[in-house]
């Protein structure tokens, strides 16, 4: 082996050793980023998490108190979007994915549905207002914010169940409808079973996305302050992110309730988190049971 | 041989298939006769694959795919549009190239079809399992681990299970396109075994690659090159007689 051949592989080692250090400083930093801001939350919020703060409603014009009434709305809320995009969501990925024939109409309603996930969510909210609440007379209600934010996560869950209903193999569906089984019967026995875990990472998405926005539900379903908890669907609520954006921006007590807006910050990213988990848990149990 | 018209089960009439504008098979006329092996053999590309899957209508899955012809299967057109391909498959069971059983336990891999069509009770199943594997000749290997997911067997042995899957549906014919070209030589000697015992009960069509495997397990063998059924005859004269140069030139290895 002469000189050279030993250099060129020593400088292409160097290079190697360059890039890789690059991609991994960039993942680094994206851990850093996540791990800094959650860290700072948690060392602002802290002090404002008791057991009061998460069972009381607030007071003395919200400078004091818990926010009881936030959580529980901002739980409904997401619940509500998530009960109305899920079914509509599945059962568009699955018309895109199994039934609809490969062409024109398939292609514009794919170019729609990506167009919708790149809208503004304030433009969601002022649909909501004039269609939900103003046009269906739902009031603002958690009917009309839940059905604003379903809206809002229906391209995320559209776009997961396709990826999901695709990765399931198409061996499966042939072997199903060789054994003479219809369509329908292999689409619900092979082929959403073996497309769930995706389809619920999608839903993961969805509901991280409905519990944290504000602006489709400012005028769609939150309130600015109710003690009472909603006892209908066409109650009006207080939410999380609601809350902390009027305790911040609109109140007269803005400095007096920085440590509640952290709370109230903290509340949400556990709330999300905590669902996350519980959705985690639920398609890892799953992905175990089916290898192919 | 004496072929009369009623151990005939299969009867296609200058069948003519397109994918869009290519067209895969030209002119196809041949019957295809109860309880026997039939072969189909020829290079890769040929249309013998597509051909066993317009038997069952599997090639309806594909968008714009046409068919011309006449498919008789028991003397009705199985294209006609009253024909419910649904109640064709059941009648005509597949097993594919390489082997495709569910992410399920061994014995709803089995019980899949039946229940869905409506075997519900719980003793029919067992029995439709057992004689089903027995009839695959995988029952003594399982038996023990039915609840086990299908996945944790080996390649022979799902292909068996795939077999098996199919005789659940207790159909009149079975599909075999290329069953053993996944698999290792002693699972492929399972497989022929296998088609030599079920052939008393089924008709059984089966595409390959491998020519000694056609030798070995048929009784007629087509000969398919470029969309075209080139020759179609006994097996033994196939392989010792063929007609068509070209037959005898794939057979001796000179091309494909």
């Amino acid at each position: 082996m002469n000189l050279t051949s030993d250099n060129s592989i020593t400088w292409r080692y160097a290079k190697q050793q360059v890039f890789f250090n690059i991609v991994r400083l960039a993942a680094l930093l994206i851990s850093a980023a996540l791990g800094g801001l959650l860290l700072f939350i948690i060392a602002s919020g802290i002090q404002a998490i008791s057991w009061d703060f998460i069972t009381l409603p607030p007071r003395d014009s919200m400078t004091k108190g818990g926010i009881m009434p936030a959580i529980v709305g901002t739980f409904y809320l997401t619940l509500g979007a998530i009960a109305i995009a899920l079914p509509l969501g599945v059962a568009s990925a699955i018309y895109l994915s199994e039934y609809a024939r490969q062409g024109t109409i398939v292609r514009i309603i794919r170019i729609g549905v990506n167009c919708l996930a790149g809208v503004p969510s304030v433009v969601f909210g002022l649909f909501g207002l004039g269609f939900f609440v103003v046009y269906l007379k739902f009031g603002s209600s958690i009917l009309s914010g839940a059905l604003t934010l379903g809206i809002l996560i229906l391209p995320t869950i559209i776009g997961a169940s396709e990826e999901a209903l695709k990765a399931v193999p198409q061996t499966f569906r042939e072997a199903s409808l060789a054994l003479g089984v219809s369509k329908w019967g292999t689409i619900l026995r092979i082929v959403l079973p073996n497309a769930l875990p995706g389809i619920l990472t999608g839903s993961i998405l969805g509901i991280g996305r409905a519990a944290g926005e504000t602006a489709p539900i400012m005028f769609t379903a939150a309130a600015f302050f109710t003690a009472k908890l909603p006892e209908s669907i066409f109650d009006e609520v207080m939410a999380l992110p609601y809350h902390v954006y009027v305790l911040a921006t609109a109140g007269t007590h803005i400095e007096e309730t920085r440590s509640i807006q952290y709370g109230t910050v903290l509340v949400l990213v556990a709330l999300v988190l905590g669902i996350d988990l519980i959705a985690i848990a639920i398609r890892s149990a799953m992905r175990k049971r089916k290898k192919w | 041989m004496v072929t009369t018209a009623n151990n005939i089960i299969f009867e296609l009439k200058q069948v003519n298939f397109f994918y869009g504008s290519t067209q895969a098979l030209t002119d196809i006329s041949m019957d295809f006769e109860k309880n026997r092996v039939t072969a189909l053999i020829g290079p890769s590309g040929c249309g013998k694959s597509t051909l066993l899957r317009l038997l069952n209508r599997m090639n309806d899955l594909i968008d714009g795919t046409r068919v011309e012809g006449e498919i008789l299967f028991e003397g009705r057109n199985i294209y006609n549009a009253d024909n419910d391909p649904v109640e064709i498959r059941r009648r005509i069971g597949m097993v594919f190239q390489k082997p495709n059983p569910f992410p399920k336990s061994i014995f709803n891999n089995i019980t899949y079809g039946p229940r869905l069509t409506g075997t519900r009770n719980r003793a029919d199943l067992e029995l439709l399992v057992e004689q089903s594997l027995k009839q695959a000749v995988l029952w003594d290997e399982v038996k023990d681990i039915l609840n086990k997911s299908a996945m944790t067997l080996s390649g022979g042995q799902q292909q068996r299970l795939c077999i098996a899957r199919a005789l659940a549906m207790k159909p009149d014919v079975l599909l075999m396109d290329e069953p053993t070209s996944a698999l290792d030589p002693i699972s492929t000697a399972k497989i022929e075994d296998l088609i030599e015992e079920l052939k008393k009960n089924y008709t059984i069509i089966i595409v390959t690659h491998n020519m000694q495997q056609a030798a070995r397990v048929s009784e007629m063998t087509g000969f398919f090159y470029l969309g075209r059924l080139i020759e179609y005859a006994l097996t033994t004269d196939i392989f010792t007689n063929p007609q068509v140069k070209q037959t005898e030139d794939y057979i001796t290895g000179r091309f494909g």
